[in-house]
């Protein structure tokens, strides 16, 4: 019953199937908490890791899997800000705006960032190579301004250092 | 530089002191041969679980998370014995408050001092699984936690039948993904559990039913790692650790960030002042600019002034002064930046992160960032101070489900009240026809 209202509601969901891996991976995390559903969380990340963003499509075979609704998981992908319903590019750039960064340069630091790429936050490049976003307080206070390309932490970064930053991120 | 020369027994920097940033993180063998896991080994063979809980609760141990709530009164709260059934504890590792960046170097660098506390811990209030709770931005803590908890595991510290004892206690790592709210205890339990991470109505409180409706203990990491050194010393060495600065016992993560020379972490004795962090340890304002505001412990604490610097930095004295000590980080404003600018981003800040469970929360927050920078931008109207007071006060304590909209307001009504020229030098010229009419 459940499935046929969901693909009336939503026709690509029978186009989307969770490869084995993602499918293993979601079902390890589920295994770390007496309520499967605790890992809904780390489910949308599973599926975020191997295809870039959680597709709208994907929603309803994840939620199958931890066995609650779709509106339910909806719920969660949509409240966390760094599971992405939107493609992004091929490198994420996560700028730190929290206070101490915005006493050391912040502010010119994401306009030469802004500029160079030709992108505002929520943005991606037209070559599909960078999306811009920002980001809570990194923890790397000492270190301000500061931000995070994919898993790398960087800083401080000066505005002149921009260009050299991001080359290596093809 | 180097921290591992202080082999002294009674080290005074007990969090830190087997920090080599040079030599990289401490793994298993390397943390087994500073005696790690001695503790451990130890309270399951010869302590109770009610006598690790009277050491914790006779060293005076408070929360480093920011609230400063004494943990051996929370763990009392557990309920004890074989019939109590599941309990979880919970290591609140998602560090997110603006200008604290104290938890990040304690789990990259000794991830197996905290796996060793949440031990600890979990056999104090005989638990039955752990969970850190990380944010997602922390890679390198994840990759080396997971590592940690590998080795430990292997080696029978963790896991199924403790060294070999009738308890079992095993340690996931939960990684977030985004939103400061879920450094909000009960919050983070929703977020825990697969939820939106919206607050819960307390009471009950998580002691009582929290995770899955369970007894739960939500500890800081840095809170945690106390625990091998407090219970391998006893309450009266940690109490001696604050070296009379403070009634507070322990060391602190202090920290000084912002417009400062030399920006940085450091594990000093509880109470030591403000001016010390900034002028000793931090090297001073940078490009010698005077200092004209400072948080003490995070974005959620009233800015204080450079006539507060000599202040112990514990929780009652800062707290006497009017704000909190919070993270016990502090960020430094020097006199050539705006209040308002600052002001400013903090409430963005809030405004965004609020989740919008609670409408003062999620209307007020933004209302305020409209009109502070109305205020930068030299177009402020005439009510708007008195607009912006008010909302210090409907965001206030008791409005809301959380302390998110009540730590907002704590730089706004600060600011306000140390620096209301500034404030009032970005209201917009009356217009002339109005000026004449009221005239």
């Amino acid at each position: 019953m459940t499935e046929a209202v969901l693909k009336i509601v939503d026709p690509r969901a029978a186009a989307f199937e969770l490869s084995a891996d993602e499918r293993r991976e979601i079902e390890h995390e589920m295994s770390h908490y007496p309520d499967p559903r605790a890992a809904s969380i780390e489910a949308l990340k599973v599926v975020q890791k191997h295809r870039g963003w959680v597709p709208d499509a994907a929603i309803a075979p994840i939620a199958a899997v931890l066995g609650i609704s779709a509106a339910d998981l909806e719920g969660v992908a949509t409240f966390y800000s760094l599971i992405f319903r939107h493609p992004v590019g091929r490198h994420v750039i996560k700028v730190c705006d929290s206070i101490s960064c915005h006493l050391t340069g912040y502010d010119e630091l994401r306009e030469e960032l802004s500029r160079q790429l030709g992108v505002r936050y929520g943005e991606t490049t037209r070559d599909g190579r960078f999306t811009l976003l920002p980001i809570c307080c990194l923890g790397a206070c000492d270190r301000g301004a500061c931000l995070m390309i994919d898993d790398d932490l960087h800083g401080p970064v000066e505005p002149t250092e921009v260009a050299k930053l991001l080359e290596p991120y093809a | 530089m180097s921290l591992r020369s202080d082999s002294d027994p009674n080290y005074a920097k007990p969090l830190t002191r087997l920090i080599d940033r040079v030599a990289g993180p401490l793994d298993f063998a390397g943390y087994e041969a500073e005696n790690g896991y001695a503790t451990l080994r130890r309270i399951v063979k010869e302590m109770s679980p009610a006598d690790v809980q009277g050491v914790v609760r006779a060293s005076n141990l408070r929360g480093r998370g920011g609230a400063g709530f004494p943990t051996g009164v929370k763990w009392s709260l557990i309920p004890m014995g074989p019939d109590a059934g599941a309990k979880y504890l919970v290591c609140n590792a998602d560090e997110m408050e603006p200008g604290t960046f104290k938890d990040r170097l304690l789990m990259e660098q000794v991830p197996h001092q905290l796996v060793e506390a949440m031990m600890i811990a979990g056999y104090a209030i005989q638990a039955t699984a752990g969970y850190i709770f990380l944010r997602g931005e922390y890679v390198t803590a994840e990759k080396r936690l997971n590592e940690a908890l590998a080795a430990a595991r292997a080696a029978g510290y963790v896991g199924a039948n403790v060294l070999d004892g009738p308890w079992s206690f095993d340690i996931h790592v939960h990684t977030g993904a985004g939103r400061y709210i879920c450094g909000e205890e009960t919050a983070l339990i929703n977020s825990l559990e697969g939820r939106r991470a919206t607050p819960r109505a307390k009471p009950p409180f998580p002691q009582i039913a929290g995770a899955w409706g369970r007894p739960t203990i939500v500890n800081n990491v840095e809170t945690l790692s106390n625990l091998p050194h407090i219970v391998a010393n006893g309450p009266d060495w940690f109490k001696a650790l604050s070296e009379g600065k403070s009634q507070d016992s322990g060391t602190k993560m202090y920290g000084c960030s912002g417009r400062a020379a030399k920006p940085g972490c450091w594990e000093l004795p509880i109470g030591t002042t403000a001016r010390e962090l900034l002028e000793v340890h931090a090297g001073g304002m940078k490009d010698g600019r005077r200092l004209k505001a400072w948080l003490p412990g995070g974005g959620s604490t009233d800015f204080l002034l450079p006539e507060h610097l000599d202040l112990a930095m514990d929780y009652e004295t800062i707290q006497k002064a009017g704000s909190r000590m919070g993270t016990g980080q502090i960020t430094v404003v020097a006199e050539n930046q705006s209040i308002i600018s600052a002001v400013r981003n903090l409430e963005e800040f809030f405004a965004r992160e609020s989740c919008g469970w609670c409408t003062p929360c999620r209307d007020g927050l933004p209302w305020s960032v409209k009109i502070l920078q109305a205020i930068e931008q030299g177009r402020g109207q005439a009510d708007d101070l008195d607009v912006l007071s008010k909302l210090t006060r409907w965001l206030g304590p008791g409005k809301t489900f959380c302390p998110h909209a009540p730590g907002a307001m704590e730089p706004l009504q600060s600011a306000l009240k140390f620096f209301r020229a500034e404030f009032e030098a970005g209201l917009a010229p009356a217009p002339a026809a109005a000026s004449a009419k009221t005239a």
